[in-house]
């Protein structure tokens, strides 16, 4: 079959300047990814303004200038003159915090992003198919069995949040093909629900652990260090790059499963790659973090509603506007009743919301999640 | 003449009801097949059953090729499907919808080429939506929608083309505007066509054959003036019906008018007609 079409006369007339000036900005992505630039522009900058402003304030103000000069310093590209003791607030202190917040947050969103395409459904969240039930259940059972703040509360919890998902797939697999996804949405729910009940009974069994418990699973980026940060990031930047990849697949499934395998995608392999990749980043995240919710639903349903319903602009600008948005709500939860610190769940939910309902509001009639 | 579509005992099973019973069919190349028959006759059930939309017995061979033996995207290179209601994503413009088409030709991860835009791009042109391209879909007429979501078949480059009753939701101008324009396309780049049809003086006009589906078996088939016989459509449209010959040649199928006049003259008001009835 020919590739060009047969050109109208309209065409013919200046078909030849179009195809000129098409081939000069061929390397320009020139008709719609356009279109996630400035989003992604305006996302990148917000992160680096909340990344800055997160480093600087604390209980001992560091100056931006201060803050950049330290990174300059341990990058080995300047020396300017830092003092030791906001060079270790900088580098030991806030940085990791800093990073780790921007990692979970962005994993959240990107995961959440990816499950309300993959399930179309916009209350979809990464939590949707048990990750949270198994990691709170896992981190449980290691706190009441006395070993919080051990190595093994990560692990625990990361490989009850895989196994929730596992368990979940497989007893949502069977069924009509044509409803699977439902019949696996519905799995998950009847998983999470069981596994938060065991979490429960564990809890009330522990009276003097429930308050560890429950710091856990309210969320925190108190304890955070290089370590978590080495640790989490290869998960969240292999799901990361998985679930971005998607971008063009997941608008593809916005027609419709049918019509979707109609055009050559197989919803149910790319069902299993994204709930994968998902599964993986979210549970690293969360092993590191504990259980910080709405990060996973405000973020893409912001960038849907401020910019463009296109996975590939919600998928790309969710991940760093979900960095963002965690790094200024962790910034909260630990300035608003220094030097307590109040649960960032507490504050992604305080803070989101009603943000989230103003831009609701202000583009109401906008565009829903499909 | 080549065998485009060849279908080899294509049944279909809804839990314990047969919707497509043992359909034995060939489509030849470049041929345009038009499938009429009731409500619930099983035309819909077929077309997606040839795309491999759904669970069937029998096998469907398209251009030699057995497609139950072939990837999602192999297939979607051969056949495009355009269902009766396609479903249009909120806030996706023309062009992206239109290059959704291109999907069966691009790797799992890659994303268009300034070449498959610029394919998209002269499909538009072609089919007269070169203006509306940064349109929103929600915006357009419902012919302009039509031609879109032809747009969208159009970019997959398959041979073989179904279409759901492309035009059931026009007025009769755009209906005619639209065949008009699948008929031209068809020509163009040697398409076969199957539509499902359900005005039948339309499917007269523009298939080369017609295949008549009653309770999802195939009780007739071939040219529009061999199966559209009024005694064959009183036993399968459940409907009495007239076929007429208009004065250009063309068939022309329409209810019968015996019922209305007599209705019109008497007197009788609604509910006491019925009663006599």
């Amino acid at each position: 079959m020919s590739v060009d079409l047969p050109a109208a006369p309209a065409a013919a007339r200046d078909g030849g300047e179009a195809v000129e000036v098409d081939h000069l900005l061929s390397w320009l992505p020139v008709d719609r990814v356009a279109r996630a630039r400035v989003p992604m522009l305006l996302a990148t900058a917000f992160l680096v303004v909340a990344m800055l402003v997160g480093v600087s304030v604390g209980p001992v103000d560091v100056p931006p200038v201060a803050v950049v000069g330290t990174l300059l310093a341990h990058l080995g590209l300047a020396h300017p003159h830092v003092s030791a003791v906001d060079q270790a607030i900088v580098w030991q202190l806030r940085l990791p915090r800093v990073v780790l917040a921007c990692l979970v947050g962005a994993m959240l969103a990107a995961g959440g992003a990816a499950y309300q395409g993959v399930f179309r459904n916009p209350l979809a969240d990464p939590y949707l198919l048990g990750v949270a039930a198994g990691a709170g259940l896992g981190a449980t059972v290691v706190i009441v069995s006395g070993h919080y703040a051990s190595q093994v509360l990560p692990i625990a919890a990361f490989v009850g949040a895989v196994g929730a998902v596992a368990m979940t797939y497989v007893l949502g697999a069977t069924g009509d093909v044509r409803d699977s996804s439902r019949s696996i949405v519905l799995a998950g729910v009847a998983v999470a629900a069981l596994l938060t009940a065991v979490q429960t009974y564990l809890q009330q069994q522990h009276a003097p652990e429930i308050q560890q418990v429950y710091n856990w699973l309210l969320g925190s980026l108190s304890v955070a260090n290089w370590t978590d940060v080495w640790l989490i990031l290869p998960y969240v930047a292999v799901s990361g790059v998985l679930l971005v990849a998607h971008r063009r697949v997941l608008d593809v499934l916005r027609v419709g499963e049918d019509e979707a395998r109609a055009l050559g995608v197989n919803p149910e392999r790319t069902r299993v790659l994204v709930v994968g990749a998902a599964t993986l980043g979210t549970a690293a995240a969360v092993s590191v973090s504990g259980l910080i919710g709405f990060v996973g639903i405000i973020v893409p349903h912001t960038v849907r509603l401020a910019a463009s319903s296109s996975y590939r602009v919600v998928l790309p600008v969710s991940m760093v506007a979900g960095g963002a948005f965690l790094v200024l709500a962790d910034l909260l939860a630990r300035t608003v009743e220094a030097p307590a610190e109040v649960p960032i769940g507490v504050i992604t939910a305080l803070v989101g919301a009603p943000f989230f309902l103003f831009v609701l509001r202000s583009r109401r009639g906008g565009q829903g999640v499909r | 003449m080549t065998a485009a579509i060849v279908l080899d005992d294509v049944t279909v099973r809804f839990e314990s009801t047969v919707a497509v019973s043992a359909v034995e069919a060939t489509v030849t190349s470049g041929e345009w097949v038009g499938l009429v028959g009731a409500n619930g006759a099983g035309k819909t059930t077929l077309l997606r059953a040839i795309a491999h939309l759904e669970r069937h017995h029998g096998t469907v061979r398209v251009v030699d090729q057995d497609l139950g033996a072939l990837s999602h995207r192999r297939r979607a290179q051969l056949v495009a499907y355009v269902p009766q209601k396609p479903e249009f994503p909120s806030d996706m413009s023309v062009m992206e919808y239109t290059l959704l088409g291109r999907t069966p030709h691009l790797g799992y991860f890659a994303s268009e080429s300034a070449r498959d835009r610029r394919y998209c791009r002269n499909l538009l042109e072609r089919l007269g939506m070169a203006a509306q391209r940064d349109r929103r879909i929600s915006t357009l007429s419902g012919g302009e929608t039509q031609r879109v979501v032809l747009a969208r078949a159009l970019a997959q480059e398959a041979p073989i083309l179904l279409l759901d009753e492309p035009t059931s939701a026009l007025d009769l101008g755009r209906r005619v505007e639209v065949l008009e324009l699948v008929d031209e396309l068809r020509r163009e780049r040697q398409l076969t066509v199957v539509s499902a049809l359900h005005d039948l003086t339309l499917a007269a006009e523009f298939a080369d054959r017609l295949m008549l589906l009653a309770g999802g078996a195939l009780v007739a088939c071939g040219a529009p003036t061999d199966v559209l016989h009024e005694s064959v459509l009183a036993e399968h449209l459940g409907a009495p019906v007239r076929v007429l010959q208009a004065p250009d040649g063309g068939l022309v199928v329409v209810p019968p008018a015996r019922l209305r006049r007599r209705h019109a003259d008497t007197d009788v008001p609604d509910a006491a007609r019925r009663h006599h009835a």
